[in-house]
């Protein structure tokens, strides 16, 4: 029986889910090119004629960035650039410590014995099987209270009070990224030959030396890989980042929400396409590392 | 100090492990101690929090109410009995409905030629990291009454000439079905490729020379070495289903509220974070009693870390 045989029944159900899985995105990406203001109905893509924008009622007759109208708006946009640039704030200072301190306990959780690892491995699951919110509200209420307390203890005012902004949604991350790097990286050192590490240490490489030159080349791309995940989860996390943020700590998705619950023009969809793109290139990468990975492995 | 580190194999583990155990005690379980606290306590007039042992918001949450119609002094509220229903009965129709749409594309990237799966696969991947929010954007583009989704049937009614009214899919319960399966269809589809790609093909040829057909061969072969997938990916969808609020905040508007839309109401409009608190103790116990039940009865999978 050829094992690459499939049914038609599987054939016709799995092009229909990939249409259920694109056709949102793709309407997304087509109205980021509409006339129309309002975004309420398509109106066919904006003309580059004159270099002079002409708005007529709810539409774009003309502009300078002829189709990508919406893209020229989006850059000149103060907000979305703070919020981009807060956002990858966030992710890069989580990932490179949630990086390094996941690690560190995937290598304690692999290879050492001691009092409380069961309690740090079973720690590991909690982000997994409690739902966000809780997690969200909880958190808020650790920041609310002990900010409450210290600023009322010291007596601090003004500038000097503590209070959520983007310390406390970095910490947070940390905490549910944490997880991720440590179970990855735990995976990639499970399929470890340690005898590459006895050979080093027989040829008289310390511990030291033998964890520089061949233990950690080795899970490297574990390790990337790893944080490749915690760096997307940073970006595209909503709910711990909404109940965590404060003024001027505004992320992209907490940006996004705020518009869809007031005016939606074109630019939203400009937004969204681009992000996309940054996702695309990112799971891409990330592809690229694992296939190599892989390939290595075989 | 030094050198007991440098002997001692416990020590090192320990010291290792120390930050991330430091850094989940001080951000998960304490927060969750502190919910646990807080919901037992009162609201004050201004929205803090004053700490006491009441059990008035467990009370209030399954329907003993004081503010009633007809001048009693206590009588039965249903509306939050409802809302931690409707969250229940919508995260297991969405958790099926994912389960039922996951499982033919999962098959079919499995069984695809070897060359083509991570191309399939990364097709998979594209929308999981498209973010949730523009995720349920896209949606309420489609669903509206001006909508992607009326133009093309109103286009299609025109030109056979049938009269047609735009359809109203917004804020309505299945609005909010759709846009969930949407957000998690993905996190169903890897964990059942992961195990359906595992199995052995040389399965298939010895169920085949026994005389097994193709359904047979799938009902006693495949469909039982994929169930640590099915499991996984049940995790996966139905834990964070019941806990969003984002996608009826979007797509059901003030028709359809879950208990997530509750708690972060407390959280932020209401501003009772007791009531809150509570709320989510019950919501956090009902994920964990239904997921245990259910890995009890079907195993705990082991593919639940993401690619």
């Amino acid at each position: 029986m050829n094992p690459f045989r499939r049914s038609p029944f599987v054939i016709v159900a799995a092009v229909l889910v990939y249409f259920f899985l694109y056709a949102p995105i793709v309407g997304l990406v087509l109205y980021s090119f509409n006339a129309s203001r309002a975004n309420v109905t398509f109106e066919g893509f904006i003309p580059a004629f004159s270099d002079r924008v002409v708005m007529d009622g709810s539409l774009v007759k003309s502009s300078p960035c002829g189709p990508f109208h919406w893209y020229c708006d989006l850059a000149k946009n103060g907000d979305v650039a703070e919020a981009a640039g807060n956002t990858l704030t966030i992710a890069f200072t989580a990932t490179i410590i949630a990086t390094v301190i996941g690690t560190m306990s995937a290598i304690a959780l692999q290879r050492y014995d001691f009092k409380i690892k069961p309690f740090s491995q079973l720690s590991l699951y909690i982000p997994i099987v409690i739902p966000e919110i809780v997690m969200g509200i909880g958190v808020l209420t650790l920041f609310s209270q002990l900010f409450g307390w210290v600023n009322e203890v010291f007596n601090l005012s003004g500038d000097a009070r503590l209070s959520l902004g983007m310390a406390t949604v970095t910490v947070s991350h940390i905490a549910f990224m944490v997880p991720f790097v440590t179970l990855v990286v735990q995976a990639r050192l499970q399929g470890f030959d340690k005898s590459y590490e006895e050979a080093a240490m027989d040829l008289g490489a310390n511990e030291w030396t033998t964890f520089r030159r061949v233990t950690f080349p080795m899970i490297l791309p574990g390790v990337m890989s790893g944080a490749l995940l915690a760096f997307t989860l940073s970006l595209d996390d909503f709910v711990i980042t909404f109940f965590t943020n404060g003024p001027g700590s505004t992320t992209l998705p907490i940006y996004v929400y705020g518009l869809l619950r007031r005016i939606i023009t074109p630019q939203v969809n400009a937004l969204s396409t681009v992000w996309i793109l940054v996702v695309f290139t990112a799971v891409l990468a990330l592809q690229i590392i694992q296939n190599r990975e892989s390939k290595q492995h075989s | 100090m030094l050198k007991r580190i440098r002997e001692s194999k416990a020590a090192q583990g320990t010291l290792l492990a120390l930050p991330t155990t430091f850094w989940l005690f001080f951000l998960l379980i304490i927060p969750l101690f502190l919910t646990l606290v807080i919901s037992f306590g009162k609201r004050s007039p201004d929205g803090d929090v004053i700490y006491g042992f009441s059990l008035d918001n467990y009370t209030r949450l399954f329907g003993y109410s004081t503010d009633c119609p007809d001048g009693q002094a206590s009588c039965f509220n249903p509306l939050y009995v409802q809302i931690l229903w409707r969250s229940l009965t919508l995260a297991f129709n969405t958790t099926a409905l994912v389960i039922g749409m996951a499982y033919p594309l999962a098959y079919f990237i499995a069984r695809a030629h070897p060359k083509k799966r991570n191309l399939f696969l990364f097709l998979v991947l594209i929308p999981l990291w498209t973010n949730f929010v523009i995720r349920v954007y896209a949606w309420m583009m489609l669903l509206r009454k001006e909508g992607a989704i009326n133009i093309i049937i109103g286009a299609l009614a025109n030109m056979l000439h049938i009269p047609f009214t735009p359809f109203e899919m917004l804020y309505t319960p299945g609005a909010v079905l759709v846009g969930m399966v949407y957000e998690f269809l993905p996190f169903m589809i890897l964990p059942i490729y992961t195990s359906l790609e595992k199995i052995d093909i040389s399965l298939y040829e010895a169920a085949a020379d026994l005389g097994a057909n193709a359904v047979k061969t799938f009902l006693r072969v495949t469909l039982p070495l994929s169930m640590p997938g099915v499991v996984a990916g049940t995790i996966l969808v139905f834990i964070p289903v019941m806990g969003t609020f984002i996608v009826s905040d979007i797509l059901g508007g003030r028709q359809v509220i879950l208990v997530g839309n509750l708690i972060q109401r407390q959280f932020l409009d209401a501003r009772d974070p007791t009531f809150g608190s509570a709320a989510s103790l019950i919501l956090m116990i009902m994920t964990l009693v239904v997921t245990y039940f259910y890995t009890r009865k079907f195993g705990f999978g082991e593919e639940i870390v993401p690619a």
